[in-house]
């Protein structure tokens, strides 16, 4: 039987001056990009909190792709870079938590880059497909304390 | 065989029972003293920045948080290879003698105290610090709360918090005094001093003009020959801050004397399966099981053990109590648990003493208590006496300073076996075939285990006090044959 | 007429709780004589099998300390939930998992290993370990299974009131008492009871100025000064994601906030909100510049999660290997 391959399930959070326009090109380009992205339109990438993330990455995401635009770019000034600070941040609390940072992706693409975008995803989605699924959202039932509780058991 | 549980032990940090087996003609095989719970705080420190010990460690005892973050403290500058300037180890010093203060307080009146204050047979209702304060007067009990507040007070003005002290850093202490706060604390410290002499008379006019509890003293079932263990200073007498760690014999003989720092060759740890906490024993001697004599690995590290490893006591009324008690108990060492609970009230003035000595030093108003370590942080240990038993935090961490290995053996750890093993003389004296099992047979059992103070004496002002306890007794079925609780 | 029944227990705790309700001094004397006591396993005499013989709802108020850590603390906390009219979690680790909620960055099996196994004072030739059931010579001793993680009190009943603090402050404590003692409305379940509605900063004092931070600096590395924002000076201080109600005791002393109150008001995560804080503060856009920045802040996870590991959205480190 064949086994059947792992599609990452990945959100993108893509802001509205750049990168989800660079999407909308790549789209009508007719450029091909793998569909494992959930596109959510921010305002800017500084618009994504910390706690987005782990939120998607709690409720079954594999991957956080953030897109913004280019440093020195950003609509809002310095929006991209606050989210550049914060990312940067998090991969190393993910470390510690045992999420590879590698499921965290922050990328620039401007309105005028359907490749790069379409590239950027295929790259993502390959890497976070390589890295297998994450099952986080299963942690917190109460099937995992049982499991601690026959192992328990089972070393007797 | 039938099984007695008692479950939960209460006033003892967190959970305890203690399981009894009987054998068909009634008399006591064995005696289990077992506690169910376990934290991990030797794992999940690991990966933590040295310098938060002193904040995190509180975490293990809210009621004896200062000693954790002194020897938390102590470990860090040892950690850090930093001196910290003399005003600040004064201030910690003072912390941690104002701390004392309270923390002896509370257990003699409101824990251990009515045992030895209104007696082993008095009704449940009485045992407790209601019935200290029929014995000694209302007075007392407004005294012992003043007492608590003024002590808190002193933790707070040095530590920042009462509970959980925050303040200590490797190389000194983040807060120092004003002359005003200075005022307030040496008041304070007049106030430990006459409480301390008011206690000093509760234990001669409650218990020691009493012939019947000085013979529960002296006798046999509340007796166990092992080794003891307590800081000293340079001239041997007992210090709860810094030191060496003297060792004696059942004898009296000193055994070893060692720096915190070469604790290893001195301390080992054994594991059974039917509980969580480990028990520390004298590497030296080796774990023989749970006996005792010179032959035992076995050794107590408590206010008596104290006295007992050090010649004397640093301030003079403590030192005139010193004297007294030896004299009154037939000479050094001592080996009658139950009077642990007037060497915590020796204590209680050498602490008051000791804490008035450094509130009037006038280097506790210096603004230099901070040295800025330098050298790159490996390996340290600190170690202060716990009022519980010696306390060992041992901390190795990388160049950065974070942790890659803590052990910790705990001041009531210490005690584990001694513990287990004075519940189960006291079983085995007390339940004897064919006995009824009354409240008296209880109390003593817990009397056996009360006078080390384990590790929570929770102070009611107006609470009964009594542990509870439930005795049950079933067949070799599992049957329940008979069930008696304490009121 | 009867008094009010109240119940105090501790599950995976420290026993600071106990003492914090006890530093409202004399006035415990009026707690006690307003409220009937019935189950306090520190002080007092009652079992598990009296709670039991309970009528279910019949304590009025139960306040609940510790972590949930093992099966004996959360069977005490389904019991105890059953009897209890008012159920409050007291404390950070009945809220929030506190310090003992750090195990949650390891395993059962790694805990077992260090504390059983590997620490340099045990002396464990033949590797034997705490099991739930053991068999001796006389028959069979039980203890309680220790789980894989640490939870908070919220996630294994329902809770109707949290009170934050480790421990609660004394006259935080006091003023929920005496309000309940004086018959006041007590809030909509879910809320948070003695502590206030701002973050740390505002109880602080120090003056704050905009923060440009090119450094960080662990509080051993330098004084700093006392009128000046911890934060502004370099030294990470969880203030700004911490709710206020503790009167800002710590900073008072010197040393920054480590966020025992727990998060801010509105903020369901306070470690990622602290990510954002610090996040503002740095100054610097490379990359590079940024990552070196980054690498002066020691374990992240551990100081912004200090108190609030298990409460927090990843709940526990996963076992993907990094």
């Amino acid at each position: 039987m064949e086994q059947t391959r792992f599609e990452p399930r990945i959100v993108g959070f893509l802001c509205n001056w750049c990168s989800y326009t660079g999407a909308d090109l790549a789209g009508t380009s007719r450029i091909k990009s793998p569909p494992n992205i959930r596109s959510i339109r921010v305002m800017c990438s500084g618009r994504v909190d910390p706690s987005f993330v782990l939120r998607a990455l709690q409720l079954g995401a594999d991957g956080v792709l953030i897109m913004g635009c280019h440093p020195g770019d950003c609509h809002y000034q310095e929006g991209n870079f606050k989210a550049l600070r914060r990312m940067l941040l998090l991969k190393r609390i993910l470390q510690q938590f045992g999420v590879s940072e590698r499921r965290l992706r922050l990328d620039w693409v401007s309105a005028a880059e359907g490749d790069k975008f379409a590239q950027v995803c295929t790259e993502f989605t390959e890497e976070v497909r390589a890295l297998g699924p994450l099952h986080l959202e299963t942690s917190l039932l109460p099937q995992a304390q049982e499991a601690g509780l026959e192992a328990q058991e089972a070393a007797l | 065989m039938r099984k007695i549980v008692i479950d939960p032990v209460t006033r003892l940090e967190g959970h305890g029972k203690i399981a009894i087996y009987l054998n068909d003609e009634g008399d006591v095989a064995n005696c289990y003293f077992q506690i169910p719970e376990l934290r991990g705080f030797e794992r999940f420190c690991v990966g933590r920045p040295v310098e938060e010990m002193p904040r995190i460690t509180t975490r293990i005892c809210g009621v004896c948080p200062e000693a954790h973050h002194m020897a938390a403290a102590k470990a860090c500058d040892a950690v850090y290879h930093v001196e910290p300037p003399a005003a600040a180890r004064k201030l910690r010093e003072l912390l941690y003698s104002a701390f004392y203060v309270g923390d002896h307080t509370l257990h003699f009146y409101a824990l251990g105290g009515p045992d030895f204050v209104v007696g082993p047979d008095a009704p449940p209702a009485e045992r407790n610090i209601l019935g200290v304060i029929g014995k000694v007067g209302l007075e007392a009990g407004k005294k012992v709360i003043e007492l608590r507040k003024r002590a808190q007070h002193v933790v707070s003005l040095i530590g920042g918090k009462a509970i959980h002290p925050v303040t200590s850093l490797p190389g000194g202490i983040a807060k120092g005094l004003t002359a005003e706060e200075r005022g307030q604390i040496i008041e304070h410290t007049k106030y430990f001093v006459e409480f301390a002499k008011f206690t000093l008379g509760v234990v001669d006019a409650v218990v020691l003009k009493n012939p019947a509890y000085v013979d529960m003293i002296l006798s046999d079932t509340f007796t166990q020959r092992v080794y003891s263990m307590g800081t000293v200073d340079a001239n041997n007498k007992v210090n709860f801050y810094d030191g060496m760690i003297r060792v004696v014999d059942p004898e009296g003989q000193e055994f070893v004397k060692f720096h915190a720092k070469d604790y290893l060759n001195v301390l080992a740890e054994h594991v059974e399966p039917w509980t969580y906490l480990k028990f520390p024993f004298l590497k030296q001697v080796g774990w023989k099981g749970f006996v005792d004599g010179k032959e035992s690995g076995v050794y107590r590290a408590t206010p008596l053990a104290r006295l007992n490893a050090a010649d004397g006591m640093a301030t003079p009324l403590a030192q005139e109590q010193y004297e007294r008690m030896y004299a009154t108990l037939g000479g050094k060492p001592a080996h009658y648990t139950l009077a642990t609970h007037w060497a915590r009230v020796i204590e209680l003035m050498y602490a008051a003493e000791r804490a008035a000595e450094l509130a009037q030093d006038e280097e506790i108003l210096s603004t230099k208590i901070r040295t800025i370590p330098t050298a790159t942080p490996t390996e340290g240990v600190g170690c202060v006496e716990a009022p519980r038993g010696t306390l060992y935090h041992h901390y190795t961490t990388d160049e950065r300073g974070i942790l890659q290995r803590v052990n910790l053996i705990v001041g009531t750890t210490n005690n584990y076996a001694p513990i287990s093993l004075s519940i189960r003389k006291a079983a085995f004296g007390l339940i004897k075939r064919g006995s009824e099992i009354t409240d008296g047979v209880l109390n003593r059992i817990e009397m056996a285990f009360r006078a080390f103070d384990p590790c929570f004496g929770c102070a009611t002002h107006s609470l009964p006090g009594e542990m509870p306890l439930e005795v049950q007794v079933f067949d070799s079925g599992g049957k329940l044959l008979t069930s008696r609780k304490r009121a | 007429m009867s008094k009010p029944k109240l119940a105090l227990y501790w599950a995976a705790s420290c026993g600071g709780c106990e003492i914090a309700v006890l530093d409202v001094e004399e006035k415990i004397l009026d707690v006690a004589g307003f409220f009937d006591i019935v189950f306090w396993p520190c002080a007092m005499d009652f079992k598990y099998k009296d709670v039991e013989a309970m009528a279910d709802g019949s304590i009025d108020l139960c306040l609940f300390n510790g972590a949930i850590r093992n099966s004996e603390n959360e069977a005490l906390a389904h019991l105890l939930r059953k009897k209890s009219k008012v159920l409050a979690a007291f404390g950070s680790c009945a809220m929030d998992g506190c310090i003992p909620g750090l195990a949650n960055l390891s395993t059962r099996e790694e805990i077992f290993q260090t504390v059983y196994h590997q620490t340099p004072s045990t002396l464990n030739p033949e590797a034997i370990r705490p099991l739930p059931r053991v068999a001796v010579p006389e028959g069979e001793l039980d203890i309680p299974t220790f789980y894989e993680s640490v939870r908070t009190l919220g996630q294994v009943i329902p809770v109707d009131y949290f009170i934050p603090g480790c421990p609660p402050q004394p006259p935080q404590i006091l003023a929920v008492l005496s309000a309940i003692m004086q018959g006041a409305q007590l809030p909509p379940a879910g809320s948070v009871l003695g502590a206030g509605e701002k973050t740390c900063c505002e109880e602080c004092g120090r003056t704050r100025n905009e923060k440009r931070l090119k450094r960080f600096y662990r509080p051993w590395e330098i004084e700093p000064k006392v009128d000046e924002c911890l934060l502004d000076q370099g030294i990470v201080c969880m203030g700004p994601a911490t709710r206020s109600g503790c009167g800002a005791l710590c900073v008072k002393a010197n040393m920054p906030c480590r966020g025992c109150y727990g998060a801010a008001p509105n903020v369901a995560d306070q470690g990622v909100k602290m990510v954002s804080a610090i996040a503002s503060v740095i100054d610097a856009q490379d990359p590079a510049e940024i990552n070196s920045i980054l690498d002066q802040i020691a374990d992240p996870a551990g100081t912004f999660y200090r108190f609030s590991l298990p409460s927090s959205i990843l709940y526990r480190k996963q076992a993907e290997v990094v």
